[in-house]
């Protein structure tokens, strides 16, 4: 299922892994955004601007005007569980719903989680004895284990001390690499933005400005 | 078997005691003697009203008339259903999925007592089908009730963590899960309960009420063990169902959780 419109030629399709068009909801009205297999853009603006209900509409958590595409097939054409699989999106604050970190996870990746300062026995760890920082670095692992090819990241070092935000930035650019996925990064570091973003982008009152 | 009839006089009597107890709350500034008197006579007037309509409809042993009277049953329940509930849908669906559940459950339990069970000619005699109806609706009404209460005000201070489990790829039921759980356990523990409870703390009402009226104290627990599992069950199926639907409405066809949907009493 290709547009219609002689803009969507195959080639763009390849190259956009996702591509959004007239996506509105709210106050927050992006016309057209697209980020290629492998790139990491970043997305920042005053708080309310409509960061974080842009990242909701493209994974389809808030209903919304317009269209996203991912690889060439628009959100609809998926089954919802699976689309959320796929275009995975770590909210700012991280969620929990079991006592023990362990009954949140299928399976360990050890070097992931050892890159990010945790071990086998952190599974039995109780989440409610975890500080936000440690939540918030498991909650990034137990969204890449879905292993999905877009990661719609808000704000996702903003409780951690230097150290962690290294790793975690390194991690995110590793999985970028390896599965060639596509990264949409909610950020309000300048500095974070030069290390991590192959292209800026800013909201602001709702609607898009390209950064140089 | 006589009953030994009230006189006016004997319900006087034991209405002084409702209005000395409305008497010391004056005094005693407890400020609940209005509501006190109010509900007494609500209640007096009400069940002389429900007396006559059931004389009426015990003289004129006709389906259409029990049916209508079922019918009326249903949609006060299904008001009341919804009244009791701190965040209820809002327009058809708050009044809907109670009802249809309760109308699903309640009946086809009332119906399978009348017919299969209890066999009366005809099977819709007003003097069995209409209190039989009357108990498990009653009851099936407090389920839903609790069940739909915790559903959705759980719903509504759980929104983030609902949402946080549909980011990570979980089904709309699959992301209520616990929440469905613990909705149906509110609904059903107290039908549990009473049943657990029942003979050795409390006796229950309907058996107290055949003897009373003169009943060999054996056939009165016979009915009132037959009326207990209609009961369970009429509630157990009705909480169910409403639960479910309730959960399924929570969300639209692209799961995505819509509290919009939910409207502040």
């Amino acid at each position: 299922m290709v547009g219609c419109g002689p803009s969507d030629s195959k080639q763009e399709i390849i190259l956009n892994l996702l591509r959004l068009k007239g996506v509105a909801s709210h106050s927050m009205s992006i016309p057209a955004l697209e980020v290629a297999a492998g790139e990491c853009v970043c997305l920042s603006g005053p708080s309310g601007a409509g960061k974080s209900l842009l990242l909701r509409a493209i994974a389809d958590l808030d209903p919304h005007d317009g269209e996203v595409w991912l690889d060439g097939r628009e959100s609809r054409e998926f089954v919802p569980r699976d689309w959320r699989r796929q275009v995975g999106m770590l909210p700012a604050e991280s969620q929990w719903w079991r006592e023990r970190v362990g009954e949140h996870f299928a399976e360990v990746d050890e070097t992931r989680w050892q890159a990010l300062g945790f071990g086998r026995e952190t599974l039995d760890w109780e989440v409610a004895r975890c500080s936000t920082g440690e939540r918030q670095r498991l909650a990034l692992l137990r969204l890449l284990a879905n292993k999905p090819r877009v990661l719609l990241l808000d704000e996702p070092t903003a409780a951690l001390d230097p150290a962690s935000v290294q790793s975690v930035e390194a991690m995110v650019a590793a999985y970028r690499e390896e599965h060639r996925a596509a990264v949409l990064w909610v950020s309000h570091d300048p500095a974070q933005m030069q290390r991590v973003a192959s292209r800026q982008v800013r909201i602001v009152a709702g609607r898009l400005e390209e950064a140089a | 078997m006589n009953v030994i009839a009230l006189s006016p006089f004997d319900l006087s009597l034991t209405a002084l005691l409702v209005l000395l107890l409305a008497f010391l709350s004056w005094r005693l500034q407890l400020g609940m003697e209005r509501r006190l008197l109010v509900a007494a006579l609500r209640t007096t007037i009400q069940l002389m009203l429900i007396g006559l309509v059931l004389k009426v409809l015990f003289d004129h042993v006709q389906w259409w008339w029990v049916s209508l009277m079922a019918l009326i049953m249903l949609l006060v329940a299904g008001r009341e259903v919804m009244a009791r509930q701190q965040r209820r849908f809002a327009g058809w669906r708050g009044y809907g999925v109670g009802t249809s559940a309760m109308f699903v459950s309640s009946f086809t339990v009332t119906l399978l007592a009348l017919i299969v069970v209890i066999g009366n000619d005809p099977w819709y005699q007003p003097q069995y089908a209409i209190p039989l109806l009357g108990m498990v609706l009653g009851n099936t009404m407090n389920g839903i009730a609790l069940g739909m209460d915790r559903l959705t005000s759980g719903a509504w201070q759980q929104r983030t963590v609902i949402e946080a489990r549909l980011l990570l790829g979980q089904g709309a039921m699959e992301a209520v899960s616990d929440l469905r759980r613990e909705a149906m356990r509110v609904g059903m523990i107290p039908m549990i309960n009473s049943m657990a409870a029942a003979g050795i703390v409390s006796l229950p009402g309907m058996m107290t009420g055949q003897i009373l009226a003169g009943t060999p104290p054996l056939e009165a627990v016979k009915y009132q063990i037959l009326v207990m599992f209609l009961i369970t069950a009429g509630t157990g199926f009705g909480t169910m169902v409403a639960v479910w639907r309730g959960a399924r409405s929570l969300f639209d066809e692209r799961e995505r959780l819509r509290l919009e949907r939910l409207a502040n009493s």
